[in-house]
């Protein structure tokens, strides 16, 4: 998109020259750096319960978020009325944080290119409300059609459309227009004086509508669930102690975003405080494991043609052969570690400050066979869905829960199992990845990932993995 | 702030009389406003400053029995003409729900007085005197020990803000808050042990927050205590629960009493009211009424007077949070409180929520315990309400021979939510709210530790 053609420009009626003369402004006390993020972002949601479309919302946010860089300090203003008058007050407040004479004579902008990564003609957020709302209703008719257990289906549909505007002391503006959407579907089923049991399943993408009525559709995402819920009627309580693990295929790769992911974000460690600092160049994995965050893969919900503070998204190798070999960077940790940006600084919304943060995180595929791996062990748990994790960054501890899981014995799948909370530790949980199999995959979809506050869309994928050793918290 | 309150109490009003002009049976609006501010110091160095203000409205539109919502950060004409539109238009997409409508008429009110949920004083101190109160509290921190080598940094945030709801019941009414907090992560190294902890206070008004050393020294102890944690054997045994820890399985139970999972049978608490679910020491309260209380409010998001209800009186479960819609669903009366954004159908929310305090004071109930754990940190969200199964992953310190041992990390502690309830056998005498949710140290019989 050209900066002429922007709702910036148009509605908003900025020129080139007020996005200089703010930029100039924000550096008015000495800052060494200035960025203005502009925001314009259209939702929508969509939600069924009890066969009902109970709600349906739609909203607009605008706002324009000032950054200042000074040394290590920075300051930031935002304003969500886009006047000339308030963008400037809210630059002077951000120029705040450097006290001194301004060194900068005049910014001059030129468009910057990303990547064209989700070429969608028509957003899912432009398309008529009849067609979004038919998707909830098909994915609760399958849900409930997918067995007589069945008996509470909630669904729900999101999007947005966001038009973002960068533009940087650096003289570099560049324009991006990120749709996204995701489906998701939550079934509970039940027999007869028994508790009942959920599932869950979900995804979507920086896709169009079409993606949803031709890919993967609602009835997919439903059965899913349903399945997953039905299955669970079977399930025992999870055994605790350590055990060997095999992790399936796609979101299990959860394990990758907590155990090694934000431990590798620039930030944590340029201020030493994660537990993998200082250990570029060692091995932290097996040597089965190459672990690459990437932010250009075409549609995922996790990529971006440029990110948040206007550099183009990278393929960016974080563990190479089991060898700690790159962090995440953003503009601010780049410039203090003296090396080049990840494309790798993401932000909310233009309330918030960009920080390193990743995009689609993955494992490369082994040469094992995933039935292979799976018969290769007498007693342990394979794990096929999760729910959510978390880490400690410091101590390098980790957890994530299992939603759906089976028990292994003799070499084969036997008795579900529910709520299987996994724990072990970011720099050593890896090195006891014994197999890797040719299965990679991506996730569907549906990753948020929360840090210091802020929420951002992001993916996770692996091929099946086999970990040696990790503690199991169940009560048997 | 003060020129705008009597244009944007009018504004809520307009859009809703325009909401009905356009054909809405009913109409409710919301709008916030605040200002916000942070400082951040890390390593004895500013290092952070945020400040700004921001204003939205969010519009429920009910037609018939179908209801529509948006929401706009844009207030001009142009987005307020947009905002009504689209909500009108949007209900034409959804279901009839004959549940659904605004509360009636004589359910809706206001707490009179003054609850102190305003205090102009967090907006008085300038910029360098919060940045000086981040600061001491980190050098408290930094100088309390010398395995105190490092620190994520110390922040001074504050808050001053305004909510308006207005409906087409006759319903008007908006109040101001603050709020104003300081929190300090410092990071201990001994060896090849690195540990992080925080400690935080928050008040209403800044004359009411702790002073900066006090939270600086107390994060600094937390963190170091931590250093040389051991992974200990898988096992069984009683467990305590410190109270920002106790206070994670009150929102654990938040979820439980839910009335939008209990309508839905959602939660293991469903169709359980009236019958013994807890332990008989433990009793669990929502008041929204507390003056200056971070969950007090005049009004709840549907515009119903807020209250206090007993939730879990001597273990017997009592009543269930509920909105107007989830009480309409189970043929009960709201208990005041809807809580939501800005768009959308209302949910439910809490006020101050909270386990009564006990009678023993936590070291004796450490005193008590030969073989245990005492648990500072859960991470993770192993908790599934349905079924009541829940596994997390814990930090915290053994307990041997009634003392507090060594620390131990990397292990889980696992049980099912009804038998940890009625397991409860102590529950500590020191309640103290630092947010709108407390707890006092608690004490379960027995929990499954999984480690080695």
């Amino acid at each position: 998109m050209r900066f002429s053609e922007s709702i910036f420009s148009t509605r908003f009626q900025i020129a080139r020259h007020d996005l200089e003369n703010h930029l100039a402004e924000a550096l008015s006390a000495g800052g060494d750096y200035a960025d203005l993020y502009f925001e314009y972002l259209l939702t929508s949601s969509i939600g069924i319960d009890e066969s009902m479309v109970k709600s349906v919302t739609e909203g607009v946010s605008v706002g324009v978020g000032v950054r200042v860089i000074a040394g290590e300090r920075t300051g930031y203003a935002y304003s969500d009325d886009l006047s000339p008058e308030k963008i400037r007050k809210a630059a002077r407040v951000a120029a705040h944080i450097a006290a001194g004479p301004s060194h900068v004579d005049k910014v001059s902008l030129n468009e910057g290119q990303g990547h064209n990564l989700y070429a969608v003609a028509m957003a899912p957020t432009e398309t008529a409300f009849s067609e979004r709302v038919e998707l909830v209703k098909r994915a609760d008719r399958a849900a409930r059609a997918y067995d007589p257990r069945i008996f509470q289906v909630q669904a729900s549909y999101a999007d947005n459309l966001r038009e973002v505007m960068v533009a940087t002391s650096e003289g570099v503006l560049t324009l991006d227009r990120q749709p996204l959407a995701r489906l998701s579907v939550s079934a509970l089923a039940r027999v007869e004086g028994g508790e009942p049991q959920r599932g869950h399943a979900g995804g979507g993408g920086r896709v169009d509508l079409d993606f949803f009525l031709r890919e993967k559709t609602p009835e997919y995402f439903a059965r899913e669930a349903a399945r997953e819920a039905v299955a669970m009627l079977d399930s025992v309580a999870a055994p605790a102690g350590e055990m060997t693990v095999v992790l399936g295929p796609g979101w299990p790769g959860i394990l990758l975003h907590e155990a090694v992911g934000h431990g590798l974000e620039a930030d944590f460690n340029r201020k030493g405080v994660s537990a993998f600092s200082g250990r570029m160049g060692q091995r932290v994995a097996s040597e089965l494991c190459t672990v690459i965050d990437d932010g250009t893969i075409s549609n995922r919900r996790g990529s971006l043609n440029v990110d948040d503070e206007g550099h183009p998204t990278r393929r960016n190798v974080l563990i190479e052969n089991g060898v700690l070999t790159g962090y995440l960077q953003d503009k601010l940790s780049s410039r203090l570690m003296k090396s080049a940006s990840t494309g790798s600084g993401r932000r909310e919304s233009y309330a918030h400050v960009p920080m390193p943060r990743m995009t689609n995180t993955f494992m490369l595929a082994g040469q094992s066979d995933p039935a292979d791996i799976i018969r290769s062990v007498p007693k342990g748990l394979y794990c096929a869905n999760f729910g959510g994790g978390q880490v400690d960054i410091t101590s390098g501890n980790f957890v994530f829960s299992a939603s759906e899981s089976y028990l292994i014995e003799d070499g084969k799948l036997t008795r579900p199992v529910r709520n299987a909370t996994l724990i072990g530790n970011g720099p050593e949980a890896l090195k006891y990845v014994s197999m890797v199999g040719n299965d990679l995959r991506l996730d569907e979809g549906i990753g948020i990932c929360g840090k210091e506050g802020q929420s951002v869309p992001v993916g996770v994928g692996i091929p099946t993995l086999k970990i040696d050793k990790m503690t199991v918290g169940g009560t048997q | 702030m003060s020129s705008g309150e009597n244009h944007l109490s009018e504004l809520a009003r307009d859009i809703v009389r325009r909401a009905v002009a356009a054909g809405a049976g009913d109409a409710e609006c919301t709008i916030e406003e605040g200002d916000e501010f942070s400082a951040n110091v890390r390593m004895r160095e500013l290092e952070n400053l945020k400040e700004a203000g921001s204003r939205a409205a969010g519009l429920r539109i009910v037609r018939g029995q179908r209801t529509g919502s948006s929401y706009t950060s844009d207030l001009s004409e142009e987005g307020i003409a947009r905002l009504v539109k689209s909500a009108i238009e949007l209900a034409d997409v959804t279901t009839d729900d004959p549940h659904a409508g605004l509360p009636e008429p004589e359910e809706l009110g206001a707490i009179e007085g003054d609850l102190r949920l305003f205090s102009a004083d967090v907006d008085t101190l300038d910029t360098e005197g919060r940045i000086a109160l981040a600061r001491r509290a980190e050098a408290a921190a930094l100088d309390a020990d010398p395995r105190i080598t490092n620190s994520e940094g110390a922040s001074f945030d504050s808050y001053a803000g305004r909510h308006i709801f207005a409906n087409s019941r006759g319903f008007a009414g908006d109040y101001r808050s603050s709020s104003c907090s300081l929190s300090v992560v410092p990071v201990a190294k001994d060896g090849e042990s690195m540990e992080r902890d925080f400690w935080y206070h928050s008040a209403r008004s800044l004359g009411r927050l702790e002073a900066p050393e006090q939270i600086g020294r107390t994060a600094a102890a937390r963190a170091l205590r931590r250093l040389n944690p051991v992974k200990v054997a898988t096992q069984k045994v009683p467990v305590v629960f410190e109270p920002r820890v106790a206070a994670s399985l009150v929102e654990n139970l938040f979820e439980a009493v839910h009335g939008m999972m209990i309508y839905r049978h959602e939660s293991f608490l469903a169709g359980k009211l009236g019958e013994r679910v807890a332990s008989e020491k433990l009793s669990l309260i929502d008041d929204a009424t507390v003056p200056g209380g971070f969950g007090t409010s005049p009004f709840d998001d549907e515009g119903v007077a807020s209250r206090r209800t007993v939730v879990i009186e001597g273990g017997v479960l009592k009543s269930y949070l509920l909105n107007t819609y989830a009480a309409r669903k189970l043929g009960m009366k709201t208990t005041g409180n809807a809580s939501r954004g800005l768009t959308g159908n209302a949910g439910i929310g809490h006020g101050n929520f909270f386990f009564a305090n006990g009678v023993l004071p936590p070291e004796r109930i450490i005193a008590g315990i030969a073989d245990g754990f005492y648990v500072t940190e859960l991470i993770g969200m192993g908790v599934n309400i349905v079924t009541g199964d829940y596994s997390r992953g814990a930090v915290g310190l053994w307990i041997r021979n009634g003392e507090l041992a060594f620390a131990v990390s990397e292990v889980t502690i696992a049980g099912k939510l009804q038998d940890m309830l009625m397991g409860v056998e102590e529950v500590g005498d020191d309640l103290e709210f630092r947010g709108s949710v407390a707890a006092p140290t608690l004490k379960i019989g027995e929990m499954t530790v999984g480690g080695k």
